[in-house]
């Protein structure tokens, strides 16, 4: 990797007046597990790396009246061990769980898993955010593209979102905390991500100068039944194809507000609100669940080798709107 | 004089027997040192530079930049400028410097021009690759037009494997360390005794002569046929270590491992095969092609694979593309021909309305001198998996997303030992040691010469020490192609034959009898009628005053009664298939398997657990993933070039067939042969789950919902 220089502040305030005003200038960093292969890689090369782990306040879940608050610095681990997470939020411990692999759950911290970079591996191979040739041409719609978006994917960004934790935080309506040199700020889950349109851009709304400090789960959300489900070629040590997190309110057997987000087949953690629509007002049947998988995947534009993923998105649609309604994985 | 046999098994108190290997611990706790481990004072760092573009011409190097990078002492230029690179991760130059990381980025600075040139990486069929192709051969047996257009019931598919890699766990590379004019390599490498000479012929010159290196391999981490090599990097390790002074290493990155270091051909075919409505094989037609790269290496598939169908038509056709360079891989050839031939055959036993195995058993005859034994194993094979009990037409019928379904294969190798050459030595104070330039590729070499040398003088293992993995020891071959076993088992058993009959000789007249009546058992030499007259072993070579015995053993080309050739074995998979996912379980794999006389069935059952493992994984996973647009293997990691994890693969059961009949084969080869048909059992075991092929390798979900979606559960 290029060379960098080290900083490891122990407060917020210091933290945020090391980080610059262009994404080059420094980097956040937590666990590790992703900015370190993109350095080794040569993917960033930021000047600074501003070690947060010593920085006070960023760890714990504490549960109050209010929700649940988890600091940027748990780890999945934690976040797996946690039983009022498992009890009140099940969706959120079941993406946690299918972070399968044992180092990166104690390294990972769950800030690190929301602003994690993509796996396209164009991105990865040094094409750039946007996978570009030489010329300027997306080298996805005509190239490798069978772990590619399938929804969201008009250009320029053919990538997915690989957080395993955003649909489901989405879905339980989480709101995550932002700092930076002129304070906080707050923003709900299902705005943090957005799509670049260009290289300048980023995947989600944090400034070159911010940080994630802290992600809250409502109160409100306690009346939901949840669940994640997602499908993986490998049973452990691979990204999903396509997951899907749901979580819903019951009122006499019936749902009275439901919530569907798609994971890894767009460009962000994908809303599916035509697909919530339709389960208001239905009670949960192997039918009901059929129907929703197909209205989450209306409008997919599946890419040359990638219809498959509309299939798999479906499914797992189904199977986790099951599975919260049975209020098990 | 000595003769040279296997002792009967029933009489043997280690050869069959289930014994841990003898390096075991030493690995699992870390005392082994690999070549990734080897760390020299004053060792500097080398990183190599790979070509960028998978075909284009070297225009200039600049290494000035680099030269000036902190660390940097030398670089070594593999591809001068005017040459051409034929593959992205092509070599151009090294790098050495004071730490890995300084050697890293010093090879970013190395400034190379190229002028690309068009290249070709996909893996497609010949109509599509213009001039990049080369028909290799067209071979007829018989009349197969005619035998095909006579034929009650013809089946026709196509098939086939794409390109993989070797993915060796301890990427290819070493350390090199010169004394003088005299060169030690610790090198991962399965070649021990050949890469000095290697060394020697390069050009410019390296070492004044091969006996002035040194190749140390006591263990390496997996070669699977791409280690045979001194390699570019090798070359060019030894020469950066000789221009600085200091000691070199320079291992692949994981990266570079997997562009560069070696793939497996891939192999599609277009299949024609006919029978009579009782299952008689009749005719086959094959139009068969592949890629191995930018050179047309090796010969034609010899298909059908095992079942000799006498009258047939086979065309092959080579396709040269840029997509790195071939190598072998474990069976060179044969798990593609497999897969072509054993689903051919299984669509044409779906179509008879008839078991895969008794199609297989109906025409056992085909597959030659080992009918009796396939036969055998099949049968076996079938009771391991309940065959008769679980296996049903194709298309699972049951409701439910989860079809289940079963698979048959057969396979066969050669396995002759190569030629061998074993030093056993016995020392006054009793100690026994036997040394070959021989090398242990995770197989259980060691622990099979050990076996061999204690049995022979009738001692327990621990008495016996094994040197292997260094050059300095008698010339053995490489391990390749499942020769071994049967090389160092036969120089072995002639090596201490011959010093036992020589401590036998001193022995004799203290026990009042002849040589020829002694023999060793239990840890005593004795006369073979009379057991009360015996001599412990220590006793015995006290008698050898100060001067050690050398018994030396060599195992030669051609024939030799303590091994040969030629091995069957069938596999039986079961899988479960999501119908809504496209994913495929592999729920049991049955393994049964021969190879003559086992040495150590411990070892041996380890051999077909691990090639059932890497079975299964290029089965459901593995695919070199080329770009035709940048030139590019875009999975060149372990994120997505995947590898079967502990929760991929199930029950896995092994047999291995032993007894009178096998033991008087003498030793065969094992490393290859199981690791051939899981490919075609697992495949056909989809195909009997869903209903329909799914034609080619890996069985990824979407290849697998593709077929479901045009119908193929009825």
């Amino acid at each position: 990797m290029e060379r960098f220089e080290y900083a490891h502040p122990t407060t917020q305030r210091e933290a945020i007046g090391l980080l610059g005003s262009n994404w080059n200038d420094a980097a956040v960093l937590a666990g590790g597990t992703d900015l370190i292969s993109l350095m080794k890689e040569y993917v960033v090369s930021p000047k600074r790396i501003v070690n947060i782990k010593n920085v006070e306040g960023l760890n714990g879940i504490h549960s109050n009246a209010e929700g649940v608050t988890l600091g940027s610095l748990v780890t999945m681990d934690e976040l797996v061990e946690n039983e009022t997470i498992r009890a009140e939020f099940p969706a959120l411990t079941q993406a946690a769980e299918g972070i399968t692999s044992p180092q990166i759950r104690a390294m990972g911290t769950v800030g690190g898993e929301l602003c994690q970079r993509p796996r396209c591996w164009y991105f990865r191979n040094g094409y750039g955010l946007l996978a570009k040739d030489e010329n300027g041409k997306s080298l996805v719609p005509e190239g490798e593209n069978r772990y590619h978006a399938i929804l969201g994917n008009s250009g320029p960004a053919y990538f997915v979102n690989p957080s395993s934790l955003a649909p489901a935080l989405i879905a339980l309506g989480a709101k995550l905390q932002l700092t930076g040199p002129k304070g906080q700020r707050e923003v709900s889950a299902s705005e943090f991500f957005v799509i670049p349109k260009s290289d300048n851009e980023r995947e989600n709304v944090l400034k070159p100068n911010e940080m994630l400090t802290h992600i809250v789960i409502p109160a409100s959300s306690r009346g939901f039944r949840s669940a994640t489900y997602e499908v993986r070629h490998k049973t452990a040590l691979d990204w999903p194809l396509a997951a899907a997190a749901i979580a819903v309110k019951m009122e006499g057997g019936r749902v009275r507000e439901g919530r569907v987000v798609l994971g890894h087949v767009a460009p962000i953690p994908w809303q599916a609100r035509e697909a919530a629509k339709e389960l208001e007002g239905k009670s949960i049947t192997d039918g009901t669940a059929v129907t929703v998988g197909e209205a989450a995947v209306r409008g997919a534009k599946p890419l040359s080798q990638n219809a498959y993923k509309v299939r798999l998105a479906t499914v797992a649609v189904k199977r986790a709107l099951l599975a919260a309604a049975k209020g098990e994985a | 004089m000595a003769d040279y046999h296997w002792p009967p098994t029933d009489k043997c108190s280690l050869i069959g027997r289930r014994i841990s290997r003898l390096d075991g611990a030493w690995k699992s706790s870390g005392r082994i040192k690999y070549s990734y481990d080897v760390n020299r004072p004053n060792m500097l760092h080398a990183k190599m530079v790979f070509s960028p573009y998978a075909h284009a011409k070297v225009v200039s190097i600049d290494t000035s930049a680099a030269e000036k990078m902190p660390g940097v002492k030398a670089i070594e230029i593999i591809t001068e400028p005017g040459k051409e690179v034929f593959w992205a991760g092509h070599e151009v130059a090294a790098v050495a410097a004071e730490t890995e990381e300084q050697a890293r980025d010093a090879a970013r600075r190395i400034q190379v021009r190229y002028e690309k040139l068009p290249h070709l990486v996909s893996d497609v069929e010949p109509a599509k690759a213009g001039e990049h192709t080369k028909q290799l051969a067209e071979q007829t047996d018989g009349s197969p037009d005619q035998a095909l257009q006579q034929a009650e019931v013809t089946s026709e598919g196509e098939y086939g494997v794409p390109v993989i890699t070797h993915c060796c766990l301890e990427a290819h590379g070493q350390v090199a360390e010169w004394d003088g004019d005299n060169l030690t390599l610790y090198a991962s490498t399965q070649n021990v005794s050949g890469i000095p000479g290697e060394i020697a012929r390069a050009k410019p010159p390296i070492a004044d002569s091969a006996d002035k290196v040194r190749v140390l391999s006591p263990v390496m981490g997996g070669g699977f046929g791409s280690k045979f090599g001194a390699d570019t990097w090798g070359l060019a390790c030894a020469r950066l270590a000789k221009k600085t002074g200091h000691p070199v290493k320079l291992m692949l990155e994981r990266d570079q491992e997997l562009m560069a270091a070696g793939a497996r051909p891939s192999m599609y075919a277009k299949v024609k095969v006919g029978a009579k409505k009782d299952g008689t094989l009749v005719g086959w037609q094959s139009e068969s092609w592949g890629t191995g790269g930018p050179d047309a290496q090796g010969g034609a598939p010899n298909l059908p694979y095992v079942v000799r169908i006498p009258d047939r038509r086979v065309r092959h056709t080579t396709v040269l593309t840029n997509i790195g360079p071939s190598r072998a891989w474990r069976a060179p050839n044969h798990p593609q021909m497999c897969l072509i031939t054993m689903s051919a055959l299984d669509d044409l036993a779906a179509k008879l309305g008839m078991d895969p195995v008794e199609l297989l058993q109906r025409n056992i005859e085909m597959t030659g001198q080992l009918a009796k034994t396939y036969s055998a194993e099949l049968e076996k094979a079938a009771e391991l998996m309940e065959w008769k009990k679980k296996w049903h037409p194709r298309g699972e019928r049951t409701s439910g997303s989860i079809k289940k379904g079963l698979g048959v294969s057969i396979h066969t190798w050669g396995g002759a030992g190569h030629p061998s050459n074993c030093n056993c030595v016995i020392q006054p104070d009793g100690s026994v040691s036997a040394s070959l330039g021989s090398q242990d590729l995770g197989t259980g070499t060691r622990t099979v010469i050990g076996i061999v040398t204690a049995e022979t003088m009738g001692l327990p293992l621990e008495a016996v020490k094994v040197n292997i993995g260094d050059s300095k020891y008698p010339a053995d071959g490489a391990s390749g192609g499942s020769t071994t076993v049967g090389g160092v088992s036969s120089s072995t058993r002639r090596a201490a034959t011959a010093a036992l009959n020589q401590l036998f000789e001193k022995v004799a007249p203290s026990l009042d009898a002849k040589p020829d009546d002694l023999e060793a058992v239990d840890g005593q030499i004795r006369v073979k009628d009379n057991p009360s007259k015996a001599i412990s072993w220590k006793q015995a070579c006290a008698k050898l005053g100060t001067t050690p015995i050398t018994g030396v053993g060599q195992r030669q080309r051609g024939n030799d009664d303590l091994l040969s050739s030629g091995v069957g074995g069938a596999q039986m998979a079961e899988v479960s298939v999501d119908t809504e996912t496209g994913i495929v379980q592999v729920d049991k794999l049955v393994a049964v398997q021969d190879c003559g006389l086992i040495i150590d069935l411990k070892t041996a059952e380890s051999q077909v657990y691990g090639a059932c493992i890497m079975g299964i994984t290029y089965s459901l996973f593995e695919h070199k993933i080329m770009d035709e647009q940048t030139g590019h293997c875009l999975n060149a990691d372990l994120e997505f070039y995947k590898l079967a994890g502990i929760g991929d693969f199930g029950e896995i059961v092994v047999h291995m067939m032993t007894g009178p009949e096998y033991d008087q084969r003498g030793v065969i080869g094992l490393g290859e042969p199981p690791v051939i048909s899981p490919g075609a059992a697992i495949s056909n075991a989809v195909a009997n789950a869903i209903g329909a092929r799914v034609p080619t390798l890996p069985l990824t979900p979407d290849k697998v919902l593709g077929v479901l979606e045009k119908g193929a559960v009825a």
